[in-house]
């Protein structure tokens, strides 16, 4: 059963809660135990990656656990077919490559989704500009499009696209591709701040947020993070355990962080 | 109007598009307005065009292919871009962009290069201008382009073996795209086709349509003002085919794009989006991209120019393939009937003008966009 993304997001935070969204690519192999640590530990919402052949947004981890997952057959169809068993209590994202979306048709890729009881829909290659057909589609089968907001986003379209909006909007930490940074850019914050100014949707912040004290620190100026290279990193050296205890390291330092 | 600017939004007809993460949107938006305002500034134009003359030795030539065109039974005439300084059309490109990177206040250059002329040409304007330079290059093709990973290297740029994907040109985008997402500010991204997100389809076009410009002249003053009956060229992303068709556009003259049959996105491909456009993509059936196949690094691409997936909707041009073998022997018969030692990437257009019997009693305009110097290490292995 498909559960809102922006409903639960926006529950856990009028409870004074600040939102964790972990990121693990599908069809990596063990992935869905993975999932179910991550919930387990306190994840608020799992962002799925449907494995592409060529993800500019991805850094080397998770380009590596891409090419992993795709060398042992996962295609968009098998992650889904998983994602429907994981029988998960926290909503469900998929974060993905637009041609996934545009080769099988907007509707019948955003329709999957909503079978596969994933709500939220993550296209980082699809700006903002470039994403009103997508949307309505989307919307009209009940899935939420998320908009990615970047550091460089001029003021007049960040309105819009916190506007138009769905799920959260997903603030980009930094300008890159996903992975560590030696320190948190101060780019995240200002940019989560822009974002929040204009928008009563949850704000996310992701890319570069490689460490709990990282996450505790962002959160001061965003409702929450998407944690995705640590996590892969870790779902890939020591698989659900590993993943399970990392996610329960960032839930203690943004809810620490939070009552501060 | 045939090969006229894009619409607003980037488009030509349906292709085309800015499909780039948010991040690069500004970056697109600002190359734009500058490439803009440049291309209507007498001043930029005139430098860009003293530079192709007194530094890459533009005008280039058209020479009748005499012996060949007897043997065909037709009359060839080749636009010579293989006389270029770095051995290729490529260099009309990468000083239009040089230029303008610096009217911008950027200080680097970064590229992506299959073949590596799109490599050494951006590492000559870099060198040129005092740029620093980074270029992408796929670790496959790193190993067969060894002389022009040196060749860069001399002109002192810094080459990054791609090790991700296929490890060719795909590959080599997509790294550079990520690199340029992170230095932005001070970097301007000189992409080497007709191809990306929006103004670059459009931009290269326009630095490249000095060559059909001149050979619509050319061709005028050897054909008693008419045109050729067709007009030739390879297609990889399709750069050097979209300078030489911009002048021919508006003519009777028929317009061919000759693909490789390992990676020919127009022939095969479907629509789909990546790199930063819309256009035909060779990919399976859930969207992942497929790897291309050539015997030519420079056209070992699996997606095409968006504004030639719109001339093959509309008809406008029509897109044949060849076949590695075809090209191999389109290579060698150049080499011996005219000394000519082709680009394996324009041997694509003369194996297709050697093939079809369609042609016999045409004129033909073919353009040589490359000369085979990079290549004979390769043909040397293929032939012994």
């Amino acid at each position: 059963m498909s559960r809102s993304l922006e409903a639960a997001l926006r529950t856990k935070r009028a409870a004074g809660q600040k939102l964790l969204v972990p990121y693990l690519t599908g069809g990596f192999d063990g992935w869905a135990d993975c999932v179910r640590a991550a919930v387990a530990n306190g994840a608020d919402a799992i962002e799925i990656g449907v494995p592409f052949s060529d993800p500019v947004m991805d850094g080397p981890v998770i380009q590596e656990a891409s090419w992993k997952a795709l060398d042992r057959g996962a295609t968009p169809q098998s992650v889904l077919d998983e994602a429907a068993d994981l029988d998960v209590e926290v909503p469900l994202a998929v974060m993905t490559y637009y041609n996934l979306a545009f080769r099988a048709g907007h509707q019948r890729f955003a329709a999957g989704l909503i079978r596969a009881g994933i709500t939220g829909c993550i296209l980082p290659d699809l700006p903002y500009i470039e994403s009103a057909p997508w949307r309505l589609a989307a919307v009209a089968e009940g899935v939420e499009p998320v908009q990615l907001a970047a550091p460089t986003t001029p003021d007049h379209r960040l309105t819009e696209l916190c506007a138009a909006s769905r799920g959260f909007v997903y603030s980009v930490g930094l300008m890159g591709v996903t992975g560590g940074r030696a320190a948190l850019a101060e780019s995240a914050k200002v940019t989560a701040a822009r974002c929040m100014a204009v928008t009563d949707t949850p704000v996310l912040v992701g890319v570069g947020i490689s460490t709990p004290d990282r996450a505790a620190e962002v959160v001061q100026a965003s409702d929450g993070v998407v944690v995705g290279t640590s996590m892969v990193a870790k779902m890939m050296a020591e698989g659900p355990e590993g993943v399970g205890e990392l996610v329960a390291e960032y839930r203690a330092a943004i809810d620490t962080s939070s009552v501060n | 109007m045939v090969m006229a600017e894009p619409s607003s939004d980037g488009r030509f007809g349906e292709f085309g598009g800015r499909f780039v993460p948010e991040s690069l949107v500004a970056a697109c938006e600002e190359l734009e307005a500058a490439f803009r305002t440049a291309w209507s500034d007498p001043v930029f134009v005139a430098e860009f065009h003293r530079v192709l003359k007194d530094y890459g030795g533009r005008p280039s030539p058209v020479t009748e292919a005499a012996q060949l065109s007897k043997k065909l039974g037709l009359r060839l005439l080749l636009k010579r871009e293989d006389l270029n300084h770095t051995g290729s059309h490529k260099i009309n490109n990468v000083v239009g962009q040089a230029l303008l990177a610096a009217r911008m206040g950027k200080t680097k250059l970064v590229a992506e290069t299959g073949a590596g002329q799109h490599g050494v040409a951006t590492a000559t304007a870099a060198a040129m201008m005092g740029m620093e330079c980074k270029v992408y290059m796929g670790a496959v093709d790193v190993e067969r382009q060894a002389l022009n990973v040196f060749r860069m290297q001399l002109l002192g740029a810094e080459v990054v073996p791609v090790e991700s994907g296929s490890r060719t040109l795909k590959d080599a985008v997509n790294e550079a795209m990520r690199h340029w997402v992170a230095v932005v500010e001070d970097t301007h991204y000189c992409l080497g086709s007709v191809m990306g997100p929006h103004p670059y389809p459009w931009m290269v076009r326009e630095f490249h349509r000095v060559i059909g410009d001149e050979a619509r002249e050319q061709c005028a003053a050897l054909l008693d003002g008419g045109v050729p009956d067709v007009v030739t060229a390879c297609v990889g992303g399709g750069s050097n085919a979209a300078g030489l068709f911009s002048g021919f556009a508006d003519s009777d003259a028929e317009l061919v794009g000759v693909e490789p049959a390992g990676g020919a996105a127009v022939t095969r491909g479907v629509p789909g989006v990546v790199h930063g456009m819309l256009s035909y993509l060779m990919q399976d059936e859930d969207g992942q991209v497929l790897e291309a196949q050539s015997i030519s690094a420079g056209l070992d691409y699996p997606g095409v120019g968006p504004e030639h997936a719109h001339l093959a909707k509309t008809g406008r041009a029509t897109y044949e393939t060849v076949t590695d073998a075809e090209v191999i022997d389109a290579f060698g018969l150049l080499s011996r009937t005219e000394g000519i030692i082709p680009a394996l990437e324009s041997a694509h257009a003369l194996a297709w003008v050697v093939r079809d019997e369609r042609l016999r009693g045409k004129t033909v305009l073919l353009n040589l966009s490359g000369r085979g110097d990079k290549d004979v290490n390769q043909m040397m292995d293929i032939l012994k």
